[in-house]
Formats: C-alpha cells, sequence, structure tokens
C-alpha cells in the first residue's frame, strides 16, 4: 500500500516568541488522510502555541471525517486556550462547514492575511 | 475523489436495456437511463410499475437478465463481490422503511458503516455521528433504539446513516412516505443541500408531486416496465399544466402528474376484463 501522503504540507512559526503557527494544508482530506492530518494538527500544541492559523486554500476536497478532525482540534485548543483560525476556505470546503452547520463553530477567515490581522 | 474533467462528464449512472423478469412477467422491459453528475432525478409511476425494482438495479442488489447498469463507469456485471463491496461504499441508500437495526441505538446505526468501513478511531466516528445526526435534525434522539421514534425520525435516521460514508451518489425509495408536510419538506430540503452544497447525485423515487417538482431537475415516468418519458423538470410541468392533447403518452403523464381522477391510466384499469372475470368466479 502506498504511504499516506500527509495532508499538512507546511507548519511554520511565524513570530521569533512561537506565539503563532501556520500549518498549510493540501490536497484531499478524506478518509484515508484524515487519521494523518489529525495527527499532523494535534503536534504543534505540544509548543503552546496562542494562535493557530490552518490555512486552507489549498484543500480541494474535503469530507467529513476531515471536518472531524478540525473539530477533535477545536475541542483541544478550548481546553489550551489557543485561538485557532481556520482561513482561505475553497467554496466547496466552505459547503461542508455549512451543510454541517459548523461555520459558526469555528472562526472562519477569507485568507491568512486576515487571520493574521485581525 | 480523484476525478478527472473527463470522468466529471460522464454519466454517473447508465442503465442500458435493462430487462428483469419475475416468472416470466417483464417488470422492467427495456430501460434506459443516464443520471449525470450532481443533478437530481425524479423517477415517478403508479404503484407496481417498477420504480422500487429499477432502484434495486441501480445499487447492485439485483442484477437484469439483459442490458446493463453502469455505476460510476463500472459494469455491475462485470464486478465480483469484492469489487460491488468497494463500490457500494461510493453510495448511500434512503430504503423505503428506513431500515434501521432495531437491536442499536440511532446513534449506533449511524457509525455503523463508520466501524465496519473505515479505519477511524472511536473519538472521530462519534464527532462524525453527531454532525451526521445534526445534519437531519436528530441530535436528541442519538441514544433512542429505533422503537421509541416515529416513523419520520426513523427515515431521517435512515438517511443520517446513508450519508455517514460522504456517499457521491444517494438513492431514495420514497422519501417522504407517511411524514407529515413539515418533515416532508424538511427531507425535500436535505436532498437539495446535499445535491447542491455537496454535489451529491441523487435519484428518487416518489409518490409526492409536490416533492418531485421542487427537487427534481429532471424526471423520468415509468410505466408498466417502461420508460414512457425522460425530460427535464420544465417539460413536466409544461405537460402537468398543458391542455388535453389527445396524445396517449403525454395524457397519461398528465393524469399522474396532476392526480386525477379520470383519464388514460384509470381508462385502461376498467379494460382489463373486470366484467369477464366476475362473471367467471360467479360461475357462469
Ligand atoms: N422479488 C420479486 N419477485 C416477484 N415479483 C416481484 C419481486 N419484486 C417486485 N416484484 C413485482 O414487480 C412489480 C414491480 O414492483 P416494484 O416494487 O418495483 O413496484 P413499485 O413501482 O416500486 O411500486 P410501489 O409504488 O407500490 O412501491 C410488482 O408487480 C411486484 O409485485
Ligand atoms: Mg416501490
Amino acid at each position: 500500500m502506498a504511504e499516506v501522503e500527509n495532508p499538512v504540507r507546511n507548519v511554520r512559526w511565524l513570530d521569533p516568541e512561537k506565539k503563532i503557527v501556520l500549518l498549510e494544508a493540501v490536497g484531499e482530506v478524506d478518509l484515508h488522510r484524515s487519521s494523518a492530518f489529525q495527527k499532523a494538527l494535534l503536534e504543534p500544541l505540544s509548543r503552546r502555541p496562542q494562535r493557530m492559523i490552518v490555512d486552507l486554500s489549498g484543500v480541494s476536497y474535503m469530507d467529513s471525517s476531515g471536518v472531524a478532525s478540525l473539530v477533535k482540534l477545536l475541542s483541544r485548543v478550548r481546553r489550551d486556550n489557543v485561538d485557532l483560525r481556520l482561513a482561505g476556505l475553497t467554496p466547496r470546503v466552505r459547503s461542508v462547514f455549512e451543510i454541517t452547520r459548523l461555520d459558526t463553530v469555528f472562526n472562519l477567515y477569507p485568507d491568512v492575511q486576515e487571520a493574521l490581522d485581525s | 475523489m480523484c476525478d478527472t474533467d473527463t470522468t466529471e462528464r460522464r454519466p454517473v449512472i447508465r442503465v442500458v436495456d435493462l430487462v428483469k423478469r419475475f416468472g416470466g412477467r417483464a417488470v422492467l422491459n427495456g430501460i434506459n437511463l443516464e443520471v449525470h453528475p450532481g443533478e437530481t432525478i425524479v423517477i415517478m409511476g403508479g404503484s407496481g410499475c417498477g420504480k422500487s425494482t429499477l432502484l434495486r438495479h441501480m445499487v447492485a442488489s439485483l442484477f437484469g437478465d439483459e442490458g446493463r447498469v453502469e455505476l460510476l463507469g463500472q459494469n455491475l456485471n462485470d464486478l465480483n463481490e469484492s469489487g460491488l463491496n468497494a463500490l457500494r461504499l461510493r453510495f448511500g441508500i434512503l430504503f423505503q422503511s428506513g431500515a434501521l437495526f432495531n437491536s442499536m441505538t440511532v446513534g449506533e446505526n449511524v457509525a455503523l458503516p463508520l466501524r465496519e468501513h473505515t479505519g477511524l478511531d472511536e473519538q472521530t466516528i462519534d464527532i462524525m455521528v453527531k454532525i451526521k445526526l445534526e445534519q437531519v435534525g436528530l441530535r436528541e434522539a442519538a441514544d433512542l433504539m429505533p422503537s421509541e421514534i416515529s416513523g419520520g425520525m426513523k427515515k431521517r435516521a435512515g438517511l443520517a446513516r446513508a450519508i455517514s460514508l460522504d456517499p457521491e451518489i444517494l438513492f431514495y425509495d420514497e422519501p417522504s412516505a407517511g411524514l407529515d408536510p413539515v418533515t416532508s419538506a424538511e427531507i425535500d430540503q436535505l436532498i437539495m443541500d446535499l445535491s447542491g452544497k455537496l454535489g451529491v447525485t441523487s435519484v428518487v423515487v416518489t409518490h409526492e408531486m409536490d416533492s418531485a417538482f421542487t427537487i427534481a431537475d429532471r424526471m423520468a415516468m415509468l410505466d408498466m416496465g417502461r420508460m414512457l418519458k425522460i425530460g427535464p423538470r420544465s417539460e413536466f410541468e409544461a405537460l402537468r399544466d398543458g391542455p388535453e392533447t389527445g396524445d396517449e403518452t403525454g395524457d397519461l403523464i398528465r393524469q399522474f402528474l396532476r392526480g386525477d381522477p379520470e383519464g388514460p391510466i384509470t381508462a385502461r384499469r376498467l379494460s382489463t376484463g373486470y366484467e369477464e372475470d366476475i362473471l367467471a368466479t360467479a360461475g357462469e
């Protein structure tokens, strides 16, 4: 079996104090990749960021297992007082959040810049 | 989900010259039908005309005597059991009854396909079950047994289970039969959201004309095992609202769409030899 590709392509700490972490997700987040996705999302939390931005602009498709992974992350960051922001959802991915009524549960931003500035 | 442009434009479902006989009688008699990506097609027709039978061929639970069904580019006749099972994960079915397992809670029913067919951890599955139940407005019923919920709730629970694996195609057999008007409108809305927002292709068998005209992109009218007409909703609307033409097929469809008590359908019934039959019974 081919190794499952990790949908989180890039993890960057954006400031010298390492308070803000940016994760860049790409490709399709589906049943086959959501475990790898979850693992990658939870990893940076051990370094206690204050804010976590997940850039989803490169995600072309996400199924409900991908959304569930983000819910899992959300419950963790709520506990740890981390400000989680999802940025750059494509219309297709945004629809998945809307139909599952989670668009109001997450903090969604049009792009990474907005997620940084506001 | 790795569809390239070419597969996107191919029909998701193709029924070609399908014939099915039960005890020598052709219940499906040369059916042709194509369903395109993302569209909602409604299949209508009188009781016993073969709608459920056709649906059962499309979901690989029955196989025709002649012709074929292609689903997502694959001829069902060419697939072995493991090939069929792989394909079955890509579509969902809402049965006429909801078809829940009575020994499991509503939540466990929804979780079942996830437990059986994915390697997801329990916590993720629990979240997904909650998401699916919320989608159908049943989150509060997660811990109830099927025997403790109403018929409409069973239908919705069945739908939550049908969408548990994020199917590409959904098949519905009478999704709003026996439901109150509000619940039935909610189911219609769900069908439309799944297709409009997620691009799910939908095949819906229904008797409810209001629902049919609300959700359909295209409609198909089945009669005595044959496809009388397939066309965009607008064509059926025009037929319903237009005057009688004397064209047998058109008038028959019009009577069905309007639910008129008189017309070609009832005339046909009257001419099936009731008189001879009952007199023969009387020992004449
Ligand atoms: N397994 C079977 N064995 C024998 N006859 C069958 C079988 N399944 C269906 N039939 C017959 O085929 C015909 C079509 O049945 P089908 O259930 O497809 O009708 P339908 O259009 O779904 O009707 P309804 O609107 O009442 O649900 C009926 O005459 C039925 O008795
Ligand atoms: Mg039926």
